[in-house]
């Protein structure tokens, strides 16, 4: 069809933008086999590294001796600490702000931990090289208890920071102490609770789980000595970030390092860090001459690279007897390991856990967290989640449910109380945070409408009393959630990596003929930012997305951005793709006016042109805008459609949604069924609904994998006990719940489009309902709170206890 | 190590190849054949990011040794599409239905379904459900792979329905 016989409705289709479920262009090489992941790299010459590990998780090491190893035919060298040493790489530092050991140098600290880094021919004599290492350990006690961290005489595991008494976020009173986080008005808060009517505490623990994505974590290094450049691929959430780092750490200029991050087969805050694989892999390149390769195997991946939460959350609420809560309380033992490696910006130790007020209006509240060292693996990632926000809305969820119960009050009617109210917003928050926009009653009642709450909590009623009567051996639970995320990190004023801040990027270049290329600085793991992107661009330019190829990962063409995780991809990227996009339409204006030789002020913008107003037929499409570009524009423009955007949100964005879970519990089993999964989430103004509910999908997947199995756990002996596919719960398609999926849309007022972002929210919202669900079977019981996960055996365990198993 | 030489069916076309008798499927499939569709996830056989299929059924390449492959017929994703470039009914219905976001599962659950299709063409939500029990997604909570798949059981029965009449 012909341009000009379009209706507007018929061209704004063909765009593709905002709003329309576009089909993801991600999908064709990826159906057909052709993705281009690390481990599907091979570049000539190219060497294979592989770790010598710990098997104890406090140990010194006496010696180590890799002449065998070294032997072996194939095996090219074999790194230790003291290789490391001279060059100041054995350790480095954390985006917390601590130092983590490369290499072991004097002691290993946990199981799994990196001794040493043998380079062959390839994986397989690597692997048996690394076999014929021989490490000699002195065993020392080990330390898995954070509750035991601070005892006088725990051991002490960080030799390396004898004497120091501050930490990168104040006093260190202990030596396995790390650091204390507070804030809050305290005096306030004890006043408040002193007052209170009635009060709840409870010991909530969000257990140490593991992002798991299916692509572990890998690397290929390569060293051009000649030319003085290093390119490294990698698994990288966050390659610009890398690229700097990799600079401080080597010294060699950050524009002689090519970091590019290919397809990266799922991330879920497991990418965000860097980890002794790749300096190992970039020193071994450095050294030898030639690419090196290392890729962690699924065990590797589970015990040593970026565990999330092990957050021991002491909650404490006081409200009214009718049900208004009138103060928070907190205190967080937070482990975070062996070093403290957690992916937050650098200002916030404990991520932003002070969202942990909710939704709720809360006159004050205090929290504190104290961090302390384990003989566990460093991390602390943000697994789908913004920094620690899981954790916070997991713990508020819990403490409203539990003070439900003491209150007798229906939890749905208890939070319905205690709403920040639409007319408060923007609101700020008893702990510091300035809300964007909500509308919580509304969402809650559409949810409530959706799943016939009312008739729900009937039937749990008739149930109850149907096995109090012997009639049947279920028990039946309603989990409510109602969360409020804090996401789209962040305001370069409070937030920062590594002194770098968190604003981030796009560029555009329109081509001569109308379609363009557009470059940011963030990196899809599978959230479909060459299909989303586009579609920003298509409805702020007014070219079809189709005609748009956007481009990520590459820091050589890219421009610099904090890359993908803590949902700030739309928050901030995608502001910054709108603000791009107003940038050209702004030059397109310009260039439009000269050609139809009127004033700008005299054209009005239509989908994809530019239209003299009182006389539409007089018009300028973006396509003949685009070539008049190149070659005809008013005197004193440049030539060319190009435009680039370097975003600093002025605030969060605070996604939220109303979930309702039911299950059914067989109480001789423990065996729970998920009967109904509806989840209602308003991320704002909506970009891609296919994919949001994909997001949504994908997200409750894994919160039901928290909530119900998902645990690293240590023995007494400091050995990793869920560190395979085989212990650590992925769910299968079988276990997998059905999702039911809502929305309201509440845009954000500070976003351009309104966006707020959406791929987290489901996890943070997700492991509460479910928790509530199963701690909801048994609220009519004489048990207050049952810690995750929910599986089988645990379930059963309190049947057991109550008396129910028959 | 001494190396044995192979000779199997790659996706139609005869190979041969010499191996040593440890190497795995997987890596021949991926560093010898540079058929870099089935992925490495777990290498213990649980995530099934790695399947294929040989001699009719569907196997976890990372726990399969390349000399067991001897004589074989083996199909890897890259041999889905017809020779002329049209999709599979499943490559269509994961991009019709938005079965897949990161990708690295994917060629092996479509594999997996493809397989799956020929042993039940009609399968309800709980056959494909346990059909696909092997092959683990961190993205997608499933819901839309058991959408494409049955996508894909529609249009290939539409298909020979038509061709029957």
């Amino acid at each position: 069809m012909s341009d000009a016989a379009m209706t507007v409705e018929e061209r704004e289709a063909n765009l593709k933008g905002i709003g329309c479920s576009r089909k993801r262009t991600e999908d064709a090489r990826f159906i057909q086999g052709k993705g281009n992941y690390v481990d599907d790299l091979k570049l000539p010459g190219m060497l294979f590294g592989d770790f010598v590990r710990s098997p104890y998780g406090h140990a010194r090491i006496k010696s180590i001796d890799a002449s065998a190893a070294l032997a072996l035919p194939g095996v090219k060298a074999v790194l230790t600490a003291a290789d490391l040493k001279p060059l100041n790489l054995h350790y480095m530092p954390t985006l917390a702000g601590d130092v983590q050991a490369v290499l072991a140098e004097d002691k290993v600290l946990f199981q799994n931990q990196e001794v040493a880094f043998v380079i062959a021919e390839d994986r397989y004599i690597a692997a048996d090289a690394a076999e014929l290492v021989e490490v000699d350990y002195e065993a020392l006690p080990v330390l898995v208890d954070p509750f035991r961290s601070m005892d006088p005489d725990a051991p002490v595991l960080r030799e390396d920071l004898a004497g120091k008494t501050e930490g990168a976020h104040g006093a260190r009173r202990h030596h396995n102490h790390i650091f204390t986080w507070d804030v809050g008005d305290k005096e306030a808060t004890d006043q408040a609770f002193a007052q209170a009517e009635v009060t709840i505490k409870e010991l909530i623990t969000y257990p140490r789980v593991h992002p798991a994505p299916m692509e572990t974590c890998a690397c290929v290094a390569s060293m051009d000595k000649i030319r003085g450049e290093l390119t490294v691929y990698g698994t990288f959430q966050a390659p610009h970030v890398v690229r700097t780092v990799a600079s401080l750490l080597s010294t060699i200029p950050e524009h002689k390092i090519h970091v590019i991050a290919p397809d990266i087969g799922g991330g879920f805050g497991n990418k965000v860090g860097v980890y002794p694989g790749y300096v190992c892999s970039i020193v071994a390149s450095i050294v030898l001459g030639v690419p090196v390769k290392w890729v962690e195997d699924r065990m590797e991946n589970l015990s040593a690279t970026a565990f999330a939460r092990d957050y021991h959350m002491t909650a404490e609420l006081a409200a009214t007897r009718d049900g208004r809560i009138t103060a928070i309380r907190a205190h967080v033992l937070a482990d975070h390991g062996a070093f403290d490696a957690c992916a937050d910006p650098s200002k916030w130790p404990a991520g932003f856990f002070n969202i942990c007020t909710g939704s709720y209006d809360v006159p004050t509240a205090y929290v504190a967290v104290d961090g302390v060292y384990t003989n566990k693996a460093p991390g602390g990632v943000a697994y789908r989640c913004s920094f620690r926000v899981t954790e916070a809305a997991y713990m508020i969820e819990r403490a409203v449910d539990i003070l439900a119960k003491k209150l007798a009050m229906d939890p749905v009617e208890l939070r319905l109380k205690n709403f920040i109210q639409p007319h408060q917003f923007p609101y700020q928050s008893a702990l510091g945070w300035e809300y964007d926009s909500g509308d919580y009653p509304t969402a809650m009642k559409k949810a409530m409408e959706a799943t016939s709450y009312a008739a729900l909590r009937a039937e749990q009623q008739e149930r109850r009393a149907a096995f109090a009567r012997g009639e049947t051996r279920e028990l039946m639970g309603i989990g409510v959630a109602f969360f409020t995320e804090i996401v789209g990190a962040g305001p370069t004023r409070n937030c920062d990596i590594l002194g770098v801040g968190m604003f981030d990027s796009c560029e555009i270049r329109i081509h001569p003929t109308g379609a363009a290329i557009a470059r940011l600085g963030t990196k899809s793991q599978g959230q479909a930012h060459e299909t989303t992107y586009a579609q920003i661009l298509a409805t702020e330019i007014g070219i079809p997305a189709d005609d748009i190829m956007i481009e990520e990962g590459n820091t050589d063409t890219a421009p610099y951005g904090l890359g993908t995780y803590g949902s700030r991809s739309t928050p901030v990227a995608g502001a910054a793709a709108a603000r791009v996009g107003r940038k050209i339409r702004d030059k397109a204006r310009k260039i439009a006016a000269h050609l139809l030789e009127v004033g700008e002020d005299d054209l009005e913008f239509e989908v994809d042109r530019f239209k003299v107003k009182g006389l539409p037929e007089r018009q300028k499409n973006m396509k003949e805008i685009a070539w008049a570009a190149y070659n005809n524009v008013p005197e004193g423009l440049e030539l060319g459609l190009e435009a680039v955007d370097y975003y600093d949100p002025p605030n969060m964005t605070y996604p939220f949604g109303a979930y309702i879970c039911v299950v059914d519990i067989d109480a001789d089993t423990g065996v729970t069924k998920v009967r109904r999964f509806y989840a209602l989430d308003d991320c704002g103004t909506r970009i891609n609904p296919m994919v949001i509910e994909g997001q949504v999908h994908g997200g409750l997947t894994e919160a039901f994998a928290i909530a119900m199995g998902q645990e690293i756990r240590y023995d007494e002996g400091g050995n990793v006990m869920g560190a395979s596919f085989m212990d650590y719960f992925v769910p299968t398609a079988v276990e997998t719940p059905v999702w039911e999926t809502d929305h309201t849309v509440t845009p954000s007022p500070h976003h351009p489009i309104g966006a707020k972002g959406v791929g987290e929210s489901p996890n943070v919202g997700g492991v509460p309902a479910f928790s509530n669900a199963v701690n909801d079977a048994f609220a009519h019981l004489d048990i207050t709170h049952i810690q995750m996960p929910h599986d089988h055996w645990r379930t059963w365990k309190v049947c057991e206890k109550l008396g129910l198993v028959g | 190590m001494a190396k044995t030489q192979i000779t199997l069916a790659l996706n139609g076309r005869q190979v041969e190849a010499l191996v040593e008798p440890r190497t795995l499927l997987i890596h021949f499939l991926r560093e010898q054949m540079l058929l870099t569709g089935a992925h490495i996830g777990c290498e213990t056989s649980h995530c099934g990011a790695c399947t294929v299929d040989m001699d009719g059924k569907s196997v976890k390449s990372c726990t399969v040794f390349a000399v067991q492959a001897e004589g074989a017929q083996i199909a890897t994703v890259e041999g889905l599409a017809a020779p002329d470039g049209t999709l599979h009914a499943l490559q269509e219905g994961f991009a019709e239905m938005h079965g897949l976001q990161c990708g690295f599962c994917t060629p092996g659950m479509l594999m997996r379904a493809q397989r799956l299709l020929q042993e039940n063409p009609d399968p309800s939500e709980a056959e494909i459900r346990m059909g696909i029990s092997g092959n683990l997604c961190r993205c997608t909570g499933y819901q839309n792979i058991v959408k494409a798949i049955r996508y894909a059981a529609d249009k290939m029965n539409a298909a020979q329905k038509e061709a029957a009449e």
